[in-house]
């Protein structure tokens, strides 16, 4: 089970800066080991993060995406107390989904 | 926030004379980039990690390390990373922080010290340390430097961490010195700051350990006299070894005053 | 001449250096060797005789092989010695000590075998940008580079460039070197040539690393560093 994510969503007027740390090796597969062998890709393809149950951010991601990605957004018309939610999943098939509340 | 610094950047470069254009351009450019990363270190996944590893039963004596003693009495935490490294009652020896939970990991855990001083970094329990000494320094984020000179065995360690500062060998005749000697003096583009002196908050002492972005490593001190070592073409530095921990306390009591930014994020 | 007595502290740190000679190195005799200055010096510290051998068993301790690199290169000679202590005690050497340091190095240039003293500047800016070899990350397979740019500025199109040593951009041309092979040239060929294989022969206690003497580079790499900084069509003279 991959690391847990590090989630901030604070409150300003009427929108949420949330800034998202994610624990991810994000392989490009372009890199190659003290062997000579290429390192196979392995890096978080999709990003979704939602309000409250409700969809608001949704991302494809490619192998250019660096190491430990840290994702930043506001989103309109969220409230303290809120619930923010992000999942990610990537080319091996595993996800990770992680909660914080709005402050 | 970040308009405004590349605002400032592009007024900067309007006035500034041709000749050095190019040379204030990539200076300035890593200054952007860095004031950039500064938001989201990834090094909050290692201080997460390291404060759960604090509490976690762990180990042949399936303990946590609670009541390890860092120097301000059993399980104080916040403020013990700026006063090391220090000298201890129990192991009669004036340790840093890396050493200082090795010491902790055998006596309270029954983990071998001399086997993870052996690991290479960033395997096995050495991940272990990385991430404990993150959070322990995270605890002391902000706080100034504030290392004892009151034990004689200190002052002997200033003094023997002053003359390895000095020491030039190898066949480059590097000393620590060679580059953090002087004012004002850079390696490539790496600005250096120099080290036989308070170079003031947050910078050299105060800001490991760190998060490098080039090689998405979590390095503690001892990695980084590790790496500085390499580049110099010197032997191997044990890991928690003697030369290391008086390397420390010359570079912390020199650092004295100066505000703590670690866990901090580099390059 | 009647010697003064010995101080008593230097008698009591003579003690404590021979208690210490006797102990092996090793992490219990460091830890042994260290709490023994603590019982000489009681609340002042010991001297600074004792401090470096107190420092060179702490070395010996704390180092190990590793890779390509043993913990010999560690034994260094009299002058990083003597360097290091000026370093040390914040003065610098003195001008006799200097002079003599710098003629020991000067003795050990190696001036070219056939007499050839500039190379190719463009394999000379290769050895300029290269800063591998002799560190335990590298093999013995490893070319060693010149580290050059790491201190200094060399090709004014390289803005990546250090400055703990002076620039280097128009080094020929400042100096009046318009053709190397003028005799008139020689004195700075000469010079520039014994610069990098053994700074410390102009400079007892210069920061740049002896190319040559340390068997950094070889003198084909020296030839073509030469030419890097003296050949009129090098980019370092335009």
């Amino acid at each position: 089970m991959a690391d847990p994510m590090r989630i901030r969503a604070q409150v300003s007027g009427d929108k949420a800066t949330v800034r998202v740390l994610m624990s991810h090796e994000m392989e490009s597969g372009q890199r190659k080991d003290a062997a000579g062998n290429t390192v196979p890709a392995w890096f978080i393809q999709e990003v979704t993060a939602s309000l409250n149950g409700k969809v608001v951010l949704s991302a494809d991601w490619g192998p250019a995406v660096s190491k430990n990605p840290f994702l930043q957004f506001t989103v309109k018309g969220a409230k303290a107390g809120d619930k923010l939610a992000v999942t990610w999943k990537d080319t091996k098939g595993e996800t990770r989904t992680d909660e914080a509340t709005v402050s | 926030m970040l308009r405004s610094i590349v605002g400032a950047a592009l007024l900067l470069l309007a006035c500034t004379a041709p000749a050095v254009w190019a040379q204030k351009t990539a200076v300035q450019s890593i200054e952007e980039y860095r004031a950039m990363l500064q938001d989201g270190n990834p090094a909050d996944l290692f201080e997460a990690k390291g404060e759960d590893l604090w509490k976690q039963q762990r180990g042949p004596k399936a303990a946590t390390l609670e009541r390890c003693d860092l120097g301000k009495g059993a399980g104080v935490v916040k403020g013990a990373f700026t006063e090391l490294p220090r000298f201890f009652a129990d192991t009669q020896r004036v340790q840093d922080l890396e050493s200082r939970l090795l010491s902790c990991m055998e006596t309270l855990q029954g983990f071998n010290a001399a086997e993870i001083a052996k690991t290479p970094f960033d395997k096995g329990e050495q991940k272990t340390l990385t991430a404990l000494a993150t959070w322990i320094a995270a605890e002391s984020k902000g706080m100034k430097f504030n290392l004892s000179q009151a034990h004689p065995e200190e002052r002997t360690f200033y003094e023997v961490g002053k003359r390895l500062f000095f020491q030039r060998a190898g066949p480059h005749d590097f000393a620590c010195a060679t580059c953090h000697g002087q004012d004002e003096k850079r390696i490539r583009l790496q600005d250096l700051p120099n080290l036989t002196k308070n170079p003031g908050d947050g910078v050299g002492f105060a800001a490991w350990p760190a998060y490098r972005v080039s090689n998405g490593q979590m390095w503690g001190m001892q990695q980084r006299l590790n790496d500085c070592y390499r580049q110099q073409r010197f032997p191997y530095p044990g890991f928690g070894s003697d030369a290391t921990i008086a390397l420390s306390v010359y570079l912390g009591v020199n650092s004295q005053g100066s505000v703590s930014v670690a866990p901090a994020i580099k390059r | 001449m009647k010697t003064p007595p010995t101080p008593r502290r230097s008698r009591l740190a003579a003690r404590a250096i021979s208690a210490i000679r006797a102990a092996v190195a090793s992490r219990a005799a460091v830890v042994a060797a260290v709490a023994a200055f603590t019982m000489v010096g009681c609340a002042s510290l010991p001297g600074s005789a004792a401090l470096d051998q107190l420092t060179d068993r702490i070395v010996k301790a704390s180092f190990r092989d590793e890779g390509i690199v043993k913990s010999r290169v560690l034994d260094t000679d009299e002058t990083n010695r003597l360097c290091s202590a000026a370093d040390v005690a914040g003065k610098p050497l003195d001008e006799a000590t200097a002079r003599r340091l710098e003629e020991l190095n000067l003795k050990t240039i190696q001036w070219p075998s056939d007499g050839k003293y500039l190379g190719d500047w463009k394999e000379g800016e290769k050895i300029a940008q290269n800063g591998r070899g002799l560190t335990w990350s590298d093999d013995a397979k490893t070319v060693n580079g010149g580290n050059c740019y790491n201190c200094h500025q060399l090709d004014k199109k390289e803005i990546s460039f250090g400055t703990i040593g002076p620039s280097l951009y128009n080094y020929g041309k400042i100096r009046g070197v318009t053709d190397p092979a003028n005799p008139d040239a020689k004195l700075m060929v000469e010079y520039t040539w014994g610069r990098i294989w053994n700074s410390k022969a102009y400079n007892a206690c210069s920061n740049m690393p002896r190319a040559g003497h340390m068997g950094i580079l070889n003198e084909q790499q020296v030839r073509d560093l030469v030419a890097l900084l003296l050949d009129p069509q090098s980019p370092v003279n335009q």
